[in-house]
């Protein structure tokens, strides 16, 4: 007999959150704060989405995108979730770049920024200067027709290290290029490299059980296992999803799922006015990734000078197309200590790097599985020169690649960071098409990532709220 | 509500937002930006409060008219007179 996973669900909601990713959490959160009824429908049997982790013998626990967040999660946590998530949230003072250019350590801040690209760039202070203002005032007013490639080209003329420099760590962090508009380097930029890169203490397993809890407190109704087929409109207006085969009705939507398939196949296109159809089909997904997780023996320590974050890579040059191949020379390690769970007092490596969907979905099982194997090997080859003796302290090697992420979050092509810029205007106009209908996740480049996402969360329940108050 | 009672509902948002601010040496018509520490989430928050704790909506094409204290108190004025 199967369970039920929606025993006790009510008639109806005034919104249903469907996904329960930051930003389907994030929203659902604060819509049931403002005193809506909430429904949060989660396929998966965890909470979290791609904010995610998982248990392996021995005592291990690894985080899947717990890698860095900018400064500015803090205070969102505090306003949009507990003071106790809030006073979770620690810097990593240890940020390291190692390539066939330069080798060096930063606090990943403004100021040290600055010092290393006068010092060890001989760019000129005032230059420096400039360009930090640049992208720091950049917003969504301004030409978006100029590329990231052309804003260095305008300060650093011919300085391939410093594009490096300045660009990799971004490139990680939500798979933008040197041709995406300048405008969302500039506000990526801005909130990642000027105050340092943070983690939250105690793992993704305790933030996420954090937020359900306090989900929980304020009403939500959460439901694990619920995989939502059908967003049901009628009239131009939402007015139920099927879920589990099970049709419930509400006044609001939210999908946190993927915005493509929420458009095209849980509404479905012969709803929608062709023109917006087309602007859907259009929209560019942002690349997946592969991790390569490797878990140290108890007992077995590495050094904290390793660095918390390392930005490793065997390639003479920087170039987005090489970043995504397959046999990789660019990832990008974290390194866990003790200190990320104390009570468990093991240390961890995840080595990730960015990856096509394709390149990997339409090997056959016996070569995919290769493949697997042939990036964990390389990755030890590799890490081997950071932590010396590494596979005599190893106790467990996994691999994942888009094909998992895929399969965890129904993610079209498994993309790790939602869509390319254009995203973000199609799902803002989605109300527009229908009266109820919400999309909030990771979309634009410039709302993914942990914040961009909960940010997103509450940008989309500030409009739900106020389409629920107006009747 | 009157002009003045509009301006002390603003800054107790404010004061809620950023509690580490003095709010005291405000100017007027200076964009709040420039004065304090807020960025568009914060500009966001004051929306939300004012819906929340007035029932006033402003439209997101209406956002820019919350630059400056005055030009905030100016357009709040209409839509919260009968408060
Ligand atoms: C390998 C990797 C490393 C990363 N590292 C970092 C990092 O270090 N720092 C950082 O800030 N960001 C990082 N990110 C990005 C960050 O994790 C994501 O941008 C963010 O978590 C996305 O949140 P979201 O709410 O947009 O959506 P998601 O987390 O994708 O959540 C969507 C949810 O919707 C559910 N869902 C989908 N369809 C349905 C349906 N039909 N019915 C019910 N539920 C459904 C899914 O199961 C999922 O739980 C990383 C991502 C990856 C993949």
């Amino acid at each position: 007999m199967t369970r039920d996973f929606l025993k006790g669900v009510r008639d109806r909601y005034d919104v249903v959150v469907i996904g329960a990713g930051l930003a389907g959490m994030t929203a659902a959160n604060a819509l049931a704060r403002a005193g809506h009824g909430v429904l949060l429908l989660e396929q998966h049997f965890k909470l979290g989405g791609l904010a995610t982790w998982f248990r392996r013998p021995g005592g291990h626990i690894f985080d899947v995108s717990l890698h860095g967040f900018p400064v500015g999660m803090i205070k969102s946590c505090r306003r949009y979730w507990t003071r106790e998530i809030a006073d979770r949230i620690v810097q990593l003072k240890n940020i390291r770049f190692d390539n066939p250019m330069f080798s060096l350590s930063t606090t990943f801040d403004r100021d040290d920024f600055t010092r290393l690209l006068v010092e060890r760039f001989h760019i000129a202070p005032d230059a420096v200067g400039r360009f930090f203002d640049t992208a720091r005032d950049m917003n969504f007013y301004d030409d978006q027709a100029i590329t990231t490639r052309e804003l260095f080209d305008r300060f650093f003329p011919g300085r391939e290290d410093v594009v490096r420099l300045l660009m990799e760590p971004i490139t990680y962090a939500n798979g933008s290029t040197l041709e995406d508009p300048a405008l969302t380097y500039g506000i990526v930029f801005s909130n990642f490299m000027s105050k340092g890169v943070f983690t939250f203490q105690g793992g993704t397993d305790r933030l996420v059980e954090a937020m359900r809890d306090e989900m929980v407190r304020n009403g939500v109704d959460v439901r694990i296992r619920a995989n939502v087929q059908r967003i049901h409109v009628r009239g131009g207006r939402v007015e139920a999803v099927t879920v589990n085969g099970r049709t419930v009705p509400t006044r609001a939507v939210v999908s946190n799922a993927n915005l493509k398939t929420t458009i095209l196949d849980l509404i479905g296109s012969d709803r929608l006015d062709r023109d917006f159809v087309d602007q859907v089909r259009a929209v560019r997904l942002n690349n997946s990734s592969t991790q390569v997780y490797m878990a140290l023996g108890a007992g077995q320590m590495i050094d904290e000078s390793c660095g918390d974050l390392l930005f490793s890579s065997t390639a003479p040059a920087f170039r987005t197309d090489l970043l995504l191949s397959r046999d990789a020379s660019s990832r990008t390690y974290s390194f866990y200590y003790p200190k990320t769970r104390p009570e468990r007092n093991r240390c961890l490596i995840v080595a990730s790097t960015n990856a096509n969907y394709a390149d990997w979905a339409e090997l056959p099982r016996e070569e995919y599985e290769l493949a697997k194997g042939n990036l964990a090997r390389s990755t030890l080859d590799d890490v081997e020169k950071y932590v010396p003796g590494i596979r005599d302290k190893l106790d467990h090697v996994e691999v994942s690649t888009p094909v998992t992420f895929r399969r965890y979050t129904q993610h079209v092509d498994g993309a790790s960071f939602g869509t390319k810029f254009e995203g973000l205007a199609v799902s803002r106009a989605l109300p527009e098409q229908i009266a109820g209908m919400y999309h909030a996740g990771s979309v634009g480049i410039i709302m993914s990532g942990w914040l961009g996402a909960v940010n997103y969360g509450v940008i989309v329940a500030n409009d739900v709220d106020a389409f629920l108050l107006k009747k | 509500m009157t002009a003045s009672e509009i301006r002390e509902a603003i800054l107790s948002i404010l004061s809620d937002l950023a509690p580490d601010e003095d709010l005291s040496q405000l100017k007027e018509d200076v964009p709040l930006r420039d004065q304090l520490e807020l960025d568009s989430m914060d500009f966001l928050d004051i929306v939300m409060e004012l819906r929340k704790r007035y029932r006033v909506q402003i439209p997101e094409e209406d956002y820019a008219a919350l630059t400056s204290m005055k030009s905030t108190v100016e357009y709040l004025e209409p839509l919260m007179k009968d408060l």
